[in-house]
This record gives structure tokens, C-alpha cells and sequence, in this order.
């Protein structure tokens, strides 16, 4: 390659003549195909948004203003009756309640077998490690809907008759007998099922550390965990936030697992071990073949509602992310 | 507060590939000793053997001694966590910690090190940032990121924080390369400062930089791509650069290769 001097330049052909070096179409015809293509896309995709938001504000309204009793305090879902009557709280607070538990359980431990991979593991055990890491995030959520109800289930008692002995004067951890059917279990399944999608972005963000900013924090005399403190892990905070909203957006809208595992009643227990329960997604998987449809709407509703709880977490990790930003790495 | 280095026999590799061959130096305590020498004679190599960064790099390992005072680095029983508490490093490129400000950047080895009252830390940032000349540019922002500061302040936190711990001796590897002409003087100014306290090793690409600040000068070079690099002499900083005793030297110092 060589490139063009002055002198091999060929004299500029006089005037208005069209043939000129630079004269031609200003919009060329693929770039016009693809600003259509590109354009109709991004409409495409805000046509069907609105689309499916317009939808369930529309059944959603139905359900609401045909409902008999207040939609966010009932402890009941009866919309079939003469008098329809339901609510989502026992919905709502079994959803926040397995979901907090999963994160509280699958951040920790994500985190731990990311930096594992990242930062500890000899090379030969890192990548075989990660792959398989990757291949448990394939595994259908109904499978684990059965390990759970056929293995963890059983297992659980004696854990949970460990928790009653020691921990059950708090009342949250008071515990019965019967099957571990309860959202303290799905919570558990919940952090299995988001751990490989937690660990997987958490390492690859881990990856990412500019090896300067470890070799700043080596070269003060850091051990290696000194080192994650100060440069990987500040480093990878947002990529941790955003990966733990991910697992979060799953263990939200689970709904086979739970189904599967959950015996669903319309109760809010003081303690998290006794069976009963539900979740917005596993209430609606399991009610909806057989609802009329005014029972539709009204699980249409609640899957309104956990669409906005899903968009408001999504929102909150944003400003999180944001707010950090000045301090992240991003500007080094 | 400044130790001399006693460098016998040293080798580095990495994995089968050996980067330096059997390099034996002195380094006098409180002057400054600068490496130079084409890319890839291991200048900066053989300067991160000097506080064990070399073995970070996977399959990096290193045979010889080095002498700090009377005791080897690479003696059994020596902590490379502990060495590099001892020997402090600037990088090439500034690499302060980006989440933490600028007064946290500069107690960050401190932190590391023990436990200080907040006076105390207070009292050191404050001489370490004069150290570097850089307390009348932050002191009234000593709470904002450190990211937030041009290069060349960058390079001189990272200057500040490498002092704070009072190490031994302090490494620079190519400390001026990525800032500009102004940052550069004052980044060199305050080299010649520090060497009142620190022993102070400086690998450069920039001859003149060699020249200006340094005491000696030690020439690397290597006889082809692929092989080893070797020092080829270390003298008086004055003697290398108006008659330096190999050949080489005086063809790289005159601009004939390299």
C-alpha cells in the first residue's frame, strides 16, 4: 500500500463536469436498504412494546375495576365467584421473599467461584470450570423443577428441623413438620438456578480488569486478596450489579421451578419454612388453563405488576450503576 | 531509608523463553541509575526483577541473586509480597486505583501496611502529595476520584503513593512516556528530589531524559530478535554519553541503530 503523493494526483477536471473525482449520488443504494432496514426495526420493536403494554393495561383494567375487593391487600383469589375477589399480596410477597432469599444466597457464592476462575484457579482448571459453569445456565428450568421437588425437598427437612431447634424463636424460622414445600426452599432452588448466570457475567467482567490497575495494588505489596479488594473488585462492582439484576430478573419470572416445588395456598405465613405461598409467575402458570375469562384478566393484572417490579429493578440498577459511574473504571 | 541493590547472576524467563542473561549490577543507594537500551532488551524486565513483579506474569521465574543491603530477594523464606512493600514502583502508564480518591489513592499502602490513627494518615498524605509537588494542585480536593486529574498528576499520585509507604528503593519504568513535554519536567525535576531519599531506578526510551537525570547509566542490548538481552556496561551517566568503553553503546547513544 502505498499512499497517493501530491504529485501522482491527477489534475482536477475543469468545472462543472459530472464525471468529476467526487461527483456522484450522495445516498448510495445499500446505504439507504439498510437505514430502512435498521429504522423498521427499531420501530418494530417499539410498535410491539407498546403493543403488549397496551394489552395488559387493557385486561389488566378490566380485572381491576371488576374486582370486588381491594387488588393489592386481598389475601385471596377468588375471581370466579358472584362477588370476584382478589389481591397480590400473598403473590407479591412470596415473589420478593423467595427472590431476596435466591439473591442473598447466589451473589455471595457467584461472586466467589467468578473470582475462583479469575483469579485463583490454575489455568487448566479455570476454563473446563467456566464451561461448565456455562452449560448449567442451559439446563431447562423445569429439570430443576424436579430435582427440586424429587431430591431438595425430602433432603430439606432436616435442615429445616436444625433451623427450628436453634433459630426458630425468631419466628421466621419456625418450622413444623411436613414437606419443605415452602418459599424458603425455592429460594434455595431460585440461587441454584441464577448462579450460573451471576458467575458467568461476574467472570467475564473479572476477566476485564486492566492488568494495571492490579499490577498499581501488587506493587504496594498486596496479597492476592488484597489485590481483589482494591483493583478487581472495585473494578467489576457494576458488572456484579448488573449480573445480579440478571439473576434477579430470573428468580423474579421463574415460574416452573416454583410450580413444581411451591404448594401454592393464599397465605402469608410468618415463617418462612412452613409450606404455602405462591409467586406472581407460578399463580398465573397454574391458574390460567382452567380461568374463565374475567380469571384471565385478573392474572393478566398480576403479570402487569411484576412486569413493572421487573422494570423497576431494572431502573434501580441503573442508577446505581450510574451514580458509581465517576468512580468506575471505565475513565481511568 | 535508601538501600543499595547488588544484582550477581541474575536470569529471567519466560516459560522456556530466557528474556536476560546473567546480569550482574551494582545500584548505589540515594542517586539515580537509569536503564536504557533498544525495545526488547529486557530493560524493563530486569527493573520488575528487582521487587519480584517479574514472577507475576505467568511462567515468569528468575535465577541469580539480588542483593538489598545484606539480604537476597530471592533468598528462601522471603516474602515477594513483603519485597514490594520495600521496593516501590511507578508504572508507564499512571495507573491510580480509579474508584478511590485521590486521598485514599495516596493511603492506600498505608492501609495495606498497618493501622494508622486519621491524623496520622492525614499528616503523611499530606507530606507524601508534597513529595511528589502535587499537595497545591489537590489539597482542596483531596475527596474527588483520583481518575479525574490530567496524566501527568496522574503520574505524580502514583509517585505519591508509591512514597508514602517510604520504601527502599523506588522503580520507574518508562515513568514519562505516555505524558507530555510539561508533565515530563516536572515528573524529571522531581526525580532529582527524590533521590535525597530513595534510591531510584529509571528505565527510559528518552536519552536525553537519561542524561538529564540520572547519576549512571546502565546500556542493555540484545545480539538478535529472540535472544536474550545483556547489559552490555554501566558507568558514570557522564562517561556513557560522551565516551562510553563498547562500541555499542556509542552506535546506540550516536543514533547508528535502535
Amino acid at each position: 500500500m502505498t499512499s497517493p503523493s501530491l504529485t501522482d494526483t491527477p489534475p482536477p477536471p475543469a468545472g462543472n463536469d459530472v464525471h468529476s473525482a467526487v461527483s456522484g449520488k450522495a445516498v448510495r443504494p445499500g446505504d439507504r436498504i439498510f437505514l430502512g432496514f435498521s429504522r423498521g426495526s427499531g420501530i418494530a420493536l417499539l410498535v410491539i412494546m407498546a403493543a403488549i403494554a397496551a394489552f395488559l393495561t387493557y385486561r389488566s383494567v378490566l380485572a381491576i375495576s371488576g374486582d370486588k375487593a381491594n387488588f393489592f391487600t386481598t389475601l385471596d383469589w377468588n375471581p370466579t365467584g358472584v362477588e370476584p375477589k382478589f389481591g397480590i399480596a400473598v403473590l407479591a410477597f412470596g415473589t420478593a421473599v423467595s427472590s431476596v432469599i435466591a439473591m442473598a444466597i447466589a451473589v455471595p457464592v457467584a461472586v466467589g467461584i467468578a473470582l475462583f476462575i479469575s483469579h485463583y484457579a490454575p489455568r487448566r482448571l479455570a476454563s473446563p470450570l467456566g464451561y461448565v459453569i456455562d452449560l448449567l445456565a442451559a439446563v431447562p428450568s423445569i429439570i430443576y423443577g424436579l430435582w427440586g421437588a424429587l431430591f431438595l425437598v425430602p433432603h430439606l427437612t432436616g435442615l429445616y428441623s436444625w433451623f427450628d431447634d436453634y433459630l426458630g424463636w425468631t419466628g421466621i424460622f419456625a418450622y413444623g413438620d411436613g414437606a419443605a414445600r415452602s418459599l424458603f426452599t425455592v429460594g434455595i432452588l431460585l440461587a441454584i438456578m441464577i448462579l450460573p448466570i451471576v458467575t458467568s457475567v461476574s467472570r467475564e467482567v473479572f476477566l476485564q480488569v486492566p492488568k494495571m490497575h492490579e499490577e498499581a495494588a501488587l506493587a504496594l505489596g498486596a496479597t492476592r486478596w488484597e489485590v481483589i479488594r482494591m483493583s478487581v473488585l472495585p473494578f467489576g462492582r457494576s458488572g456484579v450489579i448488573s449480573a445480579s439484576m440478571l439473576g434477579l430478573g430470573r428468580a423474579l419470572g421463574e415460574t416452573m421451578a416454583v410450580a413444581t416445588v411451591l404448594s401454592p395456598s393464599f397465605l402469608i405465613n410468618t415463617s418462612l419454612l412452613d409450606p404455602g405461598g405462591g409467586t406472581f409467575a407460578q399463580n398465573i402458570a397454574s391458574k390460567f388453563s382452567e380461568a374463565d375469562e374475567f380469571g384471565q384478566d385478573a392474572l393478566i393484572a398480576s403479570g402487569l405488576v411484576l412486569f413493572v417490579i421487573t422494570l423497576l429493578v431494572n431502573g434501580a440498577a441503573r442508577l446505581i450503576i450510574a451514580r458509581r459511574k465517576e468512580y468506575s473504571g471505565a475513565n481511568a | 531509608m535508601a538501600k543499595r541493590i547488588d544484582v550477581s547472576g541474575l536470569s529471567a524467563y519466560y516459560g522456556n523463553h530466557k528474556a536476560i542473561d546473567d546480569i550482574s549490577m551494582t545500584v548505589e543507594p540515594r542517586s539515580v541509575t537509569a536503564f536504557i537500551g533498544p525495545s526488547g532488551c529486557g530493560k524493563s524486565t530486569f527493573l520488575r526483577t528487582l521487587n519480584r513483579m517479574h514472577e507475576v506474569t505467568p511462567g515468569g521465574h528468575v535465577e541469580g541473586k539480588v542483593m538489598l543491603d545484606d539480604e537476597n530477594l530471592y533468598g528462601s523464606g522471603v516474602d515477594p509480597v513483603a519485597v514490594r512493600r520495600t521496593v516501590g514502583m511507578v508504572f508507564q502508564r499512571p495507573n491510580p486505583f480509579p474508584t478511590m480518591s485521590i486521598f485514599d489513592n495516596v493511603a492506600a499502602g498505608l492501609r495495606l501496611n498497618g493501622s494508622y490513627k486519621k491524623s496520622e494518615l492525614k499528616d503523611i498524605v499530606e507530606k507524601s502529595l508534597k513529595g511528589a509537588n502535587l499537595w497545591n494542585e489537590v489539597k482542596d480536593r483531596l475527596n474527588k476520584p483520583g481518575s479525574g486529574l490530567s496524566g501527568g498528576q496522574q503520574q505524580r499520585l502514583c509517585i505519591a503513593r508509591a512514597i508514602a509507604v517510604e520504601p527502599q528503593v523506588l522503580l520507574m519504568d518508562e515513568p514519562c512516556s505516555a505524558l507530555d513535554p510539561i508533565s515530563t519536567l516536572a515528573i524529571e525535576d522531581l526525580i532529582g528530589e527524590l533521590k535525597e531519599r530513595f534510591t531510584i531506578v529509571i528505565v527510559t526510551h528518552n536519552m536525553q531524559q537519561a542524561a538529564r537525570v540520572s547519576d549512571r547509566t546502565a546500556f542493555f542490548n540484545l545480539a538478535a530478535v529472540g535472544q536474550p538481552g545483556k547489559l552490555i556496561e554501566i558507568d558514570e551517566t557522564e562517561r556513557i554519553f560522551s565516551n562510553p568503553s563498547v562500541q555499542a553503546t556509542e552506535d546506540y547513544i550516536s543514533g547508528r541503530f535502535g
